[in-house]
Parts: C-alpha cells; sequence; structure tokens
C-alpha cells in the first residue's frame, strides 16, 4: 500500500473520530431546547458534553490540518470552493464554542437564554452542513482542468446535498439522544430515551432515500457494484440492531451501534470515492486524486511517522478523559457550566 | 469597489489580530496558574489554591475565544489563500497538522479535565493536568511559528513540480527564525499575563479589597513581569539583529532607512515623504543602529532605496518595499511600549522588595492602565513582522497578488470579512463584560461556576 493510500485511511480515521465524537455534542446541543424545562436542567445537558466537547471539535481541526499537509489540492479546492457554506459552518462553531464557556457565568436569564439559542444554532448548522458536503463531494461538483471549484452557493444546494444534510442532522441529533440517555438520570433520561425511540424511524427512513438516490445520483454504489460490499451492509445492520437495543432500553450497545453505522457510513463513502478525494462533474479526468492532489512522498513520510506516534496517545487520554467522567449527571449534582 | 485580493488581506489582518489578543494571555496565564496550582500542591496553603480558582476562571473566559476564533485562522488559508496552500502545502500544511495532533488535543482535552476534575482527582494529578494545558499552549505556538517562519525565511525545501516541496523538516524545525522569534513570543505571552495579573490586583489593592489575596498576586505578577518584559527585549534584540541579516527590508522601512548607511544612525523621529523616499523631518542618533545591528559601532545597514535596486536586480522589476509608515510606526510602538513595561515592571521590582507598593498609589493607579501595554506591543509587533514581509507572503518565493483564491470573488470575502467582523466585535463585548466582572469580584466568592461547587447549586 502506498503512503497516498495511507493518508486517505488516516483522514477517513479522523473523520469517523470527528462524526462519532462531535457527533453526539452536536446532537446534544441541538436536543437542548426540547428537553430541558427548567435552566437546571439546561445546565445538566450542557454538563454531559462539557469536558469533551472542546477535546471532540479537535478532531475536526486535525482532520482538515491533515487534508492540507497530506493532500495540500484537496484543500485548497474545497476550501475555496465551498466558501459561503464554511462561513457559515465558521460562524456556529465560533457561537457554540464560546456559548459553552459563558453561558452559566451570569445568572439574568436572557444572556442565558441567549447563549443557549446559539448554542442550538451552532451544533444544527454544522450537522446539517457536513451532510450537504459529503453528499456534494461524492456526487461530484463543478471542478475546472486547473483543480478549481467554478461553482457557486447554489451548486451546493441540491436536492440529494439537501436530503445528505437532513441525514446526518438526524443522524447526529439520534447519537445525541442516545449519549444523552446514557448520561442524564431521572425524567431527563426518560425524555431522551423517548427522543431517541421516536428518531430511529426518520433517520432510516432518510438513510434509505440517500442510499437508493445515490444509486441514480452519485458513482459510488455503481462503482461498488450489486453487491456493495462488508462495510454498507454491515452498515446498515448496524442501524437497524440499533432500533432493537433502543426498544430493549440497552442505550449502551445502541450508542455502540449507531456510532458503529456512522463509521462505516464514512468508510463506504470513502471506498466509493477512492482514489478519488473531490469528484469533477465537469470531466472525469478533473477529479482531485489521493495522487494529483497530494503532498511530496518525503512530507508523507514524515506525516506517517508523526501519526503513528500521536494518534494512540491521543486515543489513549482522551479515552481516559471518558472514564474519568463515566458517572451519569442529575440535578443534585454540581455544575461547572 | 475594492477587490478581493485587498479584501482577503483586510480579513487576514482583522481576524489575525483579533486572534492574538487572547493567545498571548492564554500562553502566560496557562504557565502562571500552573504555577499557583503547582505552590498549592507543594505548600498546602489554601491561599493557593483561591489563586489559581480565580486567575484560573479569568483564564478560561479568555480561552475560549481564543480557541474558536483559531478555527477561522485554519481555514482562511484555504478559503481565502488557495494558490498560497496549492504552492507551500506540502511544507506549510505539516506542521499545521501537527499543531493540531500534538497541540490541540493536549490543551483541549486537559482543560476540559482540569475545569470538571476538581473533585475527581487528587491535587497533584490536577496540578499535572493543568501543566499538561501548559505545555499544550506553548507547543501550539511552537509549530504555528515553524510554519510561520517558513514564510519569513525559507529553508529546507525544493522548487520541484511547480511548488515548494520539502527536503528536510529537521531543518524546518532548525530555522533560525523560529528560534528568535518563538522565545519573543512566549516572553510576550509571560509579559501579557504579568500585566494582566498586576493590574487588576492593583485595582483591588487600591479600594483595600482582599489585601492578602492580590498582594499575594501582585508579587506573583511582579517576579513574572520581570522575567517577560526583560526577556522579551533580549531576546526581540536578537530577533533585530537576525533580521538585519535575512530581511534586511523589514529591518530598513521598520527604521525608515532610505539610504545604505556605515556607521548606521537610529532613527527616534521621522516624519518622512514615502512616496519620494525621503525625510521630511528627522532626529537621528548616530551609529546607534549600527550598535544595536552588530553589537560595535559601525557596520553597514541597508537601506531602501539600495535593497529595492538590489531586488528589482535579482527578481525582476516590481516593487519590493512593504508599507514604510506602517512598518516605522509599528515598530516604534512594539518597542516603546517594551521599554515602558520593562520600566514599570523593573520600579514595581524595587517597591515590592522595600515592601513600599501598597503606599504608593499612584503606581497602583498607573497599573490598570498598564494592562493594555502588552496588547499594544503584541498587535503591532505582529503588524510589523506581517506587513514588513510584503510584497512577499513567502519571502522570496511567492507575492501576496499571486497566493489569493483565484475564484472567490470580492462579494463572497466581503460577505465574510462584514460576517466576522461584526461576530467578533459582539464577542469581544460579550467577552470583556465577562472578564469585567470577574476580574472585580471577591475571589472565592464569585459565582463558584468552573470551581469546585460545595453548596451543589451552583450559580443559581
Amino acid at each position: 500500500m502506498d503512503l497516498n493510500t495511507v493518508w486517505f485511511i488516516l483522514i477517513a480515521v479522523l473523520f469517523i473520530g470527528y462524526f462519532f465524537l462531535e457527533g453526539f455534542d452536536y446532537g446534544v446541543g441541538i436536543l437542548l431546547p426540547f428537553l430541558a424545562k427548567e435552566d437546571r436542567d439546561r445546565r445538566v445537558i450542557i454538563n454531559t458534553i462539557g469536558p469533551h466537547w472542546d477535546g471532540n471539535e479537535v478532531w475536526l481541526i486535525t482532520a482538515g490540518g491533515a487534508i492540507f499537509a497530506a493532500f495540500p489540492n484537496w484543500y485548497a479546492t474545497l476550501f475555496s470552493g465551498f466558501y459561503l457554506a464554511l462561513v457559515l459552518m465558521l460562524v456556529g462553531l465560533i457561537v457554540r464554542g464560546v456559548a459553552f464557556e459563558f453561558r452559566s457565568k451570569d445568572k439574568n436569564p436572557r444572556w442565558r437564554s441567549l447563549w443557549d439559542w446559539l448554542i442550538f444554532v451552532g451544533s444544527f448548522v454544522p450537522a446539517l452542513l457536513w451532510g450537504v458536503a459529503l453528499a456534494n463531494i461524492v456526487k461530484g461538483v463543478p471542478i475546472d482542468a486547473s483543480k478549481n471549484y467554478v461553482g457557486g452557493l447554489f451548486n451546493l444546494l441540491n436536492p440529494y446535498a439537501l436530503v445528505g444534510g437532513l441525514t446526518s442532522l438526524a443522524g447526529f441529533t439520534l447519537h445525541g439522544a442516545i449519549f444523552l440517555s446514557l448520561k442524564t438520570t431521572d425524567d431527563l433520561m426518560e425524555r431522551a430515551h423517548t427522543t431517541a425511540s421516536k428518531l430511529w424511524l426518520p433517520t432510516m427512513a432518510l438513510i434509505f432515500v440517500l442510499v437508493i438516490w445515490g444509486y441514480f445520483a452519485t458513482d459510488v454504489f455503481t462503482r461498488l457494484g450489486v453487491n456493495p460490499g462488508l462495510a454498507p451492509i454491515s452498515a446498515g445492520a448496524a442501524l437497524l440492531t440499533m432500533g432493537w437495543f433502543l426498544r430493549t432500553r440497552r442505550h449502551g450497545w445502541a450508542f455502540a451501534m449507531n456510532g458503529l453505522g456512522m463509521a462505516l457510513t464514512v468508510v463506504t463513502v470513502f471506498l466509493g470515492l477512492y482514489p478519488r478525494v473531490m469528484v469533477s462533474s465537469l470531466n472525469p479526468d478533473w477529479s482531485l486524486t489521493i495522487y494529483n492532489a497530494s503532498s511530496s512522498p518525503y512530507t508523507l513520510t514524515v506525516m506517517t511517522v508523526v501519526a503513528l506516534i500521536f494518534v494512540p496517545i491521543v486515543l489513549i487520554y482522551q479515552g481516559w478523559t471518558y472514564w474519568v467522567f463515566r458517572e451519569r449527571i442529575g440535578r443534585q449534582n454540581s455544575l461547572k457550566y | 469597489m475594492m477587490d478581493a485580493l485587498l479584501l482577503a488581506r483586510l480579513q487576514f489582518a482583522i481576524t489575525t489580530v483579533y486572534h492574538f489578543f487572547f493567545v498571548p494571555l492564554t500562553l502566560g496565564l496557562s504557565i502562571l496558574v500552573a504555577i499557583m496550582e503547582s505552590a498549592y500542591v507543594r505548600y498546602g496553603n489554601d491561599l493557593y489554591k483561591r489563586l489559581t480558582q480565580f486567575w484560573g476562571k479569568l483564564f478560561l473566559i479568555n480561552f475560549a475565544l481564543g480557541v474558536v476564533t483559531g478555527i477561522v485562522q485554519e481555514f482562511q488559508f484555504g478559503m481565502n489563500w488557495s494558490e498560497y496552500s496549492r504552492f507551500v502545502g506540502d511544507i506549510f500544511g505539516a506542521p499545521l497538522a501537527i499543531e493540531a495532533l500534538l497541540a490541540f488535543f493536549l490543551e483541549s482535552t486537559f482543560l476540559g479535565i482540569w475545569i470538571f476534575g476538581w473533585d475527581k482527582l487528587s491535587k497533584g494529578a490536577h496540578a499535572a493536568v493543568m501543566w499538561a494545558v501548559a505545555i499544550g499552549s506553548s507547543l501550539s505556538a511552537l509549530w504555528i511559528l515553524i510554519a510561520n517562519s517558513f514564510m519569513q525565511e525559507p529553508v529546507g525545501y525544493v522548487l520541484r513540480n511547480g511548488r515548494a516541496e520539502m527536503t528536510d523538516f529537521f531543518a524546518l524545525l532548525a530555522n533560525p527564525h523560529v528560534w528568535v522569534q518563538f522565545p519573543h513570543v512566549l516572553f510576550s505571552g509571560i509579559t501579557t499575563a504579568a500585566f494582566f495579573v498586576l493590574g487588576i490586583s492593583a485595582w483591588h489593592l487600591l479600594r483595600k479589597s482582599n489585601v492578602d489575596f492580590f498582594r499575594r498576586s501582585f508579587q506573583i505578577g511582579i517576579i513574572y513581569g520581570v522575567i517577560g518584559s526583560v526577556l522579551v527585549i533580549l531576546v526581540g534584540h536578537s530577533q533585530a539583529q537576525h533580521m538585519v541579516q535575512t530581511q534586511p527590508m523589514k529591518m530598513a522601512a521598520a527604521e525608515a532607512l532610505w539610504e545604505n548607511a556605515d556607521p548606521a544612525s537610529m532613527s527616534l523621529f521621522t516624519f518622512g515623504n514615502e512616496p519620494e523616499r525621503r525625510d521630511v523631518f528627522a532626529i537621528r542618533i548616530p551609529r546607534l543602529l549600527s550598535l544595536l545591528a552588530y553589537n560595535r559601532l559601525d557596520g553597514e545597514v541597508k537601506g531602501i532605496k539600495n535593497l529595492e535596486a538590489e531586488y528589482e536586480a535579482k527578481y525582476g522589476p516590481g516593487n519590493y518595499a512593504p508599507p514604510i509608515a506602517l512598518s516605522y510606526w509599528n515598530f516604534r510602538l512594539m518597542v516603546g511600549s517594551g521599554f515602558l513595561m520593562a520600566f514599570l515592571a523593573l520600579l514595581g521590582l524595587y517597591l515590592v522588595l522595600k515592601n513600599q507598593f501598597e503606599g504608593r498609589a499612584w503606581y497602583l493607579r498607573l497599573m490598570p492602565y498598564a494592562l493594555f501595554l502588552p496588547y499594544l506591543a503584541n498587535t503591532t509587533g505582529w503588524l510589523l513582522t506581517e506587513l514588513g514581509r510584503q510584497p512577499w507572503i513567502v519571502f522570496g518565493l511567492m507575492k501576496t497578488d499571486q497566493a489569493v483564491s483565484p475564484t472567490v470573488t470580492a462579494g463572497m470575502v466581503l460577505t465574510s470579512l462584514v460576517t466576522f467582523t461584526l461576530l467578533y466585535g459582539a464577542l469581544m463585548v460579550a467577552d470583556v463584560y465577562l472578564l469585567a466582572k470577574y476580574a472585580r469580584s471577591e475571589p472565592g466568592k464569585e459565582d463558584l461556576i468552573g470551581l469546585p461547587d460545595l453548596s451543589g447549586q451552583g450559580g443559581e
């Protein structure tokens, strides 16, 4: 396996880490206005992700940096091409991060409700936009011979991509609801469980539509063949099993299955793209691939060594934080945020 | 109508200067809070715990904005500067990715543990967690400055396949520019944190509130401030000498030195005519610039006009001078506020050693205003560094006007520029409101959020 492929896989791993981890804290942010009845509830909800959200977000920053380092042309085309969508996502991430830190540092109810609203918006926007972005990447966008994106914002807002956006929104929200079922107590836990159970069917329906439509709108599934292989089939199986675990209130398993489903979805998307990283809708020869978009072999070697040393270390200490803060949080607990 | 290039440059200036309002305090205060908490572990004195928590809370409010504005920094290279990203990505992307992997994960993950882990970890482990945050912050500065240093002084590369490709990773790390720039930034962070602590402590001491607490804060702040402000000047001196060697045009612009001079005099005050490249009025000290550049009373310092001719011969016709008046005044504001801070810190040290500082009301009244000096120095320092490199985005390799994204329109850049500027402005109001509120609060009697919450009722 060449280093270009190694980095293609590593970037998939970073996205899996990002979607799996930040996915649930986006979901928690989206559910904040709906599950809480009073300020103390809202604080409990925010405190379930309090120690984790910032570390989770670094998976995105690292994925962005890794794309820049390993595939500079991918970074340049994607970021300059999806410009206004990224401005929107950045605004969401900025207000959300500040809101977590600021919202409980003043008692004024209007201050708190302003920041709560920003937590919702700042979680909703990226949860939606990531589906839109990924659907567009697999569907193909207008990229010219000199690797530049030549469409506008409205090229990105096509119906297929919007279904992709709704799917990621639903998937992350469901992920957040299951996480809250695992991390809260009493009636808050009950409400989270009920929400997760209600979200399961619509989420599955959206995924179903996205996959079927994907056979017509993209070449991903055609490339994978009639029997698409282990990854997408297992993804489907995991998501179906999750429904059963939810029904039997085994939230730990449901959370694992939803996470597995998301991870295998990313694997499927990357398998369908390989060896491309962005599909040109104008001319297949103009697509960006792991070869024409990549850094030099020397840089890829350096980065491989760095990644092989430090990614496991990060996994260990981030895993440790989830161990330290493994307990459920209730209204009687001391709340920092 | 402004063009996309100018708007993209303006956006980079605004978002970077804004980001760097928060970063130096994070750098310096993370170390100081870790020291305070270590003192608590070592001596078991409750005062140190309260110091850790009071200054730690202000650290957190500041940290939040530094983090979120940092995301914009990483994204905007690709968004506004895609040609730059393609040209240097093989080199520049690596330190950015390593910064995220080594520094951001460490900083963010351990800060989460620090905030929420007061009653979950032992005292020693909790202090160690703060050290991890501080090390993460400094590592982050190191890696981003390794990236920036390549733009100032490219090393370890070859031009191949129409771009700059890395040939020697360790040359990037050993880039001499890194090892003058990183200490300069680190000590400016330490100075920023010191003056932050000194300003707020002086405010309380004047009002005789919590005298024990703020006396100790002030004493710690003075020691920290003397270390930071003296070292930042000494390192700055080496940095300037390095600049004379590697980026002589930046130094010539910072000094408004039009012609080669040996010995070179230093300008105390110059009012110049930039288009005609001449002084209108100037006060100069003979030989001082040579002395600063070479540590002796003679030695040639190159002038703007000579360098322009040299660069035209080397790189072809074009404009090779940075904005001279801006470089000149930014340099003077940075150096001036730097020396003023060192003076105030040393004076404070004298008063502390003579145990007189609480009686000197004029000094205590001055220090809350001195809190703004490091911000002035930090901002003008970066403006000099980045403006003084123009017209280059990577010195000698790529010009800024070749670096901008070709397909991003002026309207798009304007949209994001206005969006970020308004958003940043609003967040600054909220941030200053909270900082002022908690800075004025009585230690141990703030809302107790982010701190061990013994009542179980938190901020309600």
